[in-house]
């Protein structure tokens, strides 16, 4: 009798407890659902707002969320005067076309290897060959698409042909060296290997494509509105920024982190107290050094890349962090094996450091998508120079914003999806420098 | 330490206990620092004195090729076959003296005054001065170079010495080859430095030395350089800035700094706390969905801020959606004053910071909670500690322990966290003279003060406040905290 009451007793505990995990967890996932609307809810806002018909509402700020006609007024409307589609189709059926061809050519060669004798050079001929062939066609299908005027087009022809002669080559070094086995599994670049053959193909259409931007940027630059040329400027710092101040953090992390010499504790203290006052304090310093240098106001775009970059070796703190974490023992012995110090950086530290690079090169990016107080000084009032910010702040915060908001709204869409995009993609590697930093202070 | 009096006191007694001891040591801590620093000046000028000894010691034992250097830079070198080395120090040396005849002395001797002779228009011609803010500028950088080939200068002459030794010694100098090859090895954090090096000192030492001199000028509207000259005045803007009056700028100060001050706090604690909350219960056993929450909560960190807080601003403007839609459901018949009452406003700035703030703590926190040794937890639940006495012994701790730094560095960021100011309610509503606003944060003031007054001398007088107070923050957080050093008291 006591017996089956324990157990009675018992289950009864068991079944509350379990009642308890539940309320607690039900809880829970009402307080996230909360959260995530909270969170979620201005964004559906901006991109309801964005779609509302300029011609029959209103442009500035109403009283109701939902539009009452869905229209793409605000976004034509950042691309008016600007040829932009066009400009960016021709690029890519040009893009698509070339790697085409390229894959055809390269599937040809690689018969043609299947049967002659083996030797590296001839190898090298014949895939450097088919692809220089397959550029020197395409070159002749740009011109023909800029309407080949011949006045001028010699230079236009040279510059092309240089440009994809340089990208053949880079190419066919790359295919070459990427894996010993590649000569052996080209016969079945496009058909073999399904997956394998598509995902070459994206990556030759991505190269192509890039080119064709730069090639279509010099040959027949493209009509701009205001906001594509905000845009373009943003990219082009954005870019600019990613490569040189990851250049910068790294070598100036990794020397801190891994070299000992005189004066490496000085340079960290000056840093830190350098640190400590407010960065616009020497903006009308800045403005003037730039000024000097001819890049304020239309020269906006280099002067802003070299403002972020100059000062970026003081942001060093979470890669050196990542690189303390790196044994030294893997730089003695190599050091032992006879490499250089510069060796060891390179062929041993980088390939390790590729979570701390991709964050690096992430944050650089990003961070002038964001910046107004620069970007406006910098500028000063001359629009051509602005970035995104500056520009939709204005849009927002000067007299006619009434007219404006639901263009802000679009143009703000048209800056956050292709961020965010990028940055959900390489979160794993935010959240690794985010966590290490904090960690280490 | 282990004293049987302190271990018979009870909870609060104890805390109260090491409260006292806490500050029955800051007269000696603070007393140490300073102890200290006066220790490292005096190690400054006894090396300075130590060098200028070395230097006759130098002459009086070097031979002619080493003398010679003392005058031509670089000649030593060149006669001992090092061409690479002594062309640098050559051209140095050339470079320097051309840049000190043509330029540099002209301005580093009108620094005293800053200009005397102003640009004026006689009739119709521009009669040309001074121009101050060029003297200022080219005077910092003359006086820079100046010290750096005093440096290079005594480099040269170290770098005779040790040659000689050398030979003397009867080994091989290092060729020229040699010197390029070690940049890659021995020498390479030379290769990896020289480049961020100048651009930190073109870009943030120059204009920050430059700004604090700005502070004892009057370079403000009425003294804009070339037609009117500013020139020095000693600390009275120091002066302006923190004594009260309708002239000066004490009062508006004083409440900024507040302002300032209650904002960080908030930024930085609420945030953390509230990130810590979610990060917890995101993590929690059974919980589903994990990596959607997460993502959810990352949007804010991946929209730029621009957009997102532009638009939030505006959501919560008088005739914005939140106003529009309170009032047609009728829950309130005005407006509320989100951005021109200054408590709400200042209220609003905390809550939409909590927005763009938690999910940032959130990613730290997960990263850090899933670091803690399970095995704690499980003999915890086995001694029968509730949740509450897990998280208040466990986590807590840990947590604080571990993001002590961080803090500290986050603390220090918002108390120059522009973004967030500038775009929900740039400094709005005013009303503070200086023209200041309520919500106005040190560094949005700084900012107005140089573009839309163009008040650098207060401007920078800001600056050195806002240095001011991070620099007290720091060090005291830094030098009376042991946690934040010491890696073994936790475990």
């Amino acid at each position: 009798m006591t017996n089956n009451a324990n157990v009675a007793a018992g289950q009864q505990k068991l079944r509350s407890k379990k009642g308890h995990e539940r309320r607690v967890n039900g809880t829970i996932y009402t307080v996230l659902t909360v959260m995530s609307i909270v969170w979620l809810v201005p964004f559906v806002f901006l991109v309801l707002q964005s779609f509302r018909s300029y011609k029959l509402e209103k442009g500035g700020m109403v009283d109701y969320l939902l539009p009452k006609h869905f229209s793409l007024d605000n976004y034509a409307f950042l691309f008016e005067g600007s040829n932009f589609f066009s400009w960016l189709g021709k690029a890519l059926i040009v893009a698509l076309v070339a790697a085409a061809v390229a894959a055809v050519l390269i599937h040809l060669c690689a018969k043609l290897l299947d049967r002659g004798e083996d030797s590296h050079g001839r190898r090298i001929a014949l895939i450097g060959g088919s692809l220089l062939a397959g550029f020197v066609a395409l070159v002749a299908m740009t011109m023909a698409m800029q309407g080949f005027t011949l006045a001028g087009s010699w230079k236009n022809l040279a510059i092309s042909l240089l440009l994809y002669a340089l990208a053949g080559w880079i190419m066919a070094r790359v295919y070459l060296k990427q894996d010993s086995k590649l000569l052996r599994t080209i016969p079945g670049y496009v058909l073999e290997d399904k997956h394998q053959g598509i995902k070459k193909f994206c990556a030759m259409f991505a190269e192509f494509g890039a080119l064709a931007l730069i090639i279509q940027c010099i040959l027949a630059p493209m009509t701009m509105s205001q906001y594509v040329r905000w845009y373009g400027n943003t990219l082009t710092i954005a870019l600019f920024t990613a490569v040189i101040q990851t250049a910068i953090v790294l070598s100036v992390s990794y020397s801190l982190s891994r070299l000992r010499f005189k004066g490496r504790k000085l340079i960290m203290n000056v840093v830190l107290i350098l640190g400590l006052f407010p960065g616009f304090l020497t903006m009308i310093t800045l403005y003037f050094l730039l000024k000097q240098l001819g890049l304020t106001q239309a020269g906006a775009v280099p002067g802003l890349i070299l403002i972020y970059c100059a000062s970026s070796g003081m942001g060093y703190y979470i890669s050196k962090g990542f690189f303390d974490t790196i044994p030294k023992s893997l730089d003695e012995s190599a050091r032992i094996d006879g490499a250089t110090r510069f060796q060891v950086f390179l062929k041993i530290i980088m390939p390790l450091a590729k979570p701390i690079v991709i964050y690096t090169i992430l944050m650089a990016f990003m961070a002038p998508w964001g910046d107004y107080v620069f970007a406006s000084y910098v500028a000063f009032g001359h629009q051509d120079g602005y970035n995104v910010a500056v520009g939709l702040y204005n849009w927002v915060n000067t007299n006619d914003f009434q007219n404006y908001f639901t263009r802000f709204c679009a143009g703000g869409v048209l800056v956050a999806v292709p961020i965010t995009a990028l940055f959900l993609a390489l979160q794993k590697y935010y959240v690794e420098g985010v966590t290490g930093g904090a960690v280490k202070g | 330490m282990v004293d049987l009096n302190y271990l018979k006191m009870s909870k609060p007694q104890k805390f109260i206990h090491n409260l006292g001891k806490f500050f029955m040591s800051l007269p000696g801590r603070i007393g140490g620092g300073f102890v200290k620093l006066g220790r490292s000046i005096g190690g400054f000028f006894k090396g300075i004195a130590l060098a200028i000894a070395d230097l006759f010691t130098t002459f009086k034992n070097g031979d002619w090729k080493t003398r010679l250097s003392y005058l031509v830079m670089g000649s030593g070198s060149l006669a001992r076959g090092q061409w690479g080395r002594g062309l640098m120090f050559f051209l140095f040396q050339t470079v320097f003296n051309l840049y000190m005849v043509n330029f540099g002395m002209a301005y580093l001797s009108k620094l005293g005054t800053l200009g005397t002779v102003a640009t004026e228009k006689v009739g119709r011609k521009t009669v040309y001065g001074d121009n101050s803010f060029l003297i200022l500028l080219y005077g910092v950088l003359t006086l820079f170079f100046v010290l750096a080939f005093i440096y290079t200068w005594y480099m040269n002459i170290k770098q005779n010495r040790i040659a000689q030794q050398i030979e003397a010694s009867g080994r091989k100098l290092k060729s020229t080859k040699e010197d390029l090859q070690s940049l890659a090895d021995s020498q390479f954090h030379k290769t990896l430095l020289a480049l961020p090096t100048l651009g930190v000192f073109v870009f943030t030492i120059l204009p920050i030395f430059f700004m604090i001199l700005v502070a004892f000028t009057n370079f403000d509207y009425n003294h804009q350089p070339p037609s009117k000259l500013f020139t020095w005045v000693g600390f009275e803007n120091f002066k302006q800035l923190l004594s009260s009056g309708s002239a000066n700028y004490g009062d508006t100060f004083r409440q900024v700094l507040f302002w300032t001050l209650v904002w960080a706090f908030f930024a930085t604690f609420l945030n953390y706390f509230l990130g810590m909350f979610v990060a917890i219960m995101i993590n929690k056993k059974g919980i589903k969905l994990k990596k959607v929450w997460r993502t959810i909560l990352v949007m804010t960190i991946a929209i730029p801020q621009f957009v997102s807080l532009l638009y939030v601003s505006k959501m919560f403007a008088a005739d914005g959606l939140i106003n529009t839609y309170l009032m047609k459901w009728h829950w309130i018949s005005q407006p509320i004053p989100f951005w021109t009452n200054p408590g709400w406003a200042r209220f609003t700035i905390i809550l939409i910071n909590i927005w763009i703030g938690i999910p940032y703590l959130m990613l730290i926190a997960t990263g850090i909670l899933m670091n803690i040794p399970a095995d704690l937890y499980e003999s915890a639940r086995i001694d029968g500690a509730n949740a509450m006495q897990m998280y208040g012994k466990i986590t807590l701790p840990y947590m604080l322990f571990v993001t002590g730094p961080y803090l500290l560095t986050s603390f220090t960021g918002n108390i120059n966290n522009f973004n967030v100011i500038f775009l929900l309610s740039q400094g709005k509503p005013m009303g503070l003279a200086g023209n200041a606003g309520h919500t106005d944060l040190l560094i949005t003031w700084l900012y107005r003060m140089t573009v839309s007054d163009t008040n650098y001398k207060i401007a920078a007088v800001i600056g050195i406040m806002v240095f001011v107070v991070l620099a007290v923050i720091n060090l005291v957080v830094y030098n009376l905290i042991p946690s934040v050093k010491n890696e073994e008291d936790f475990q």
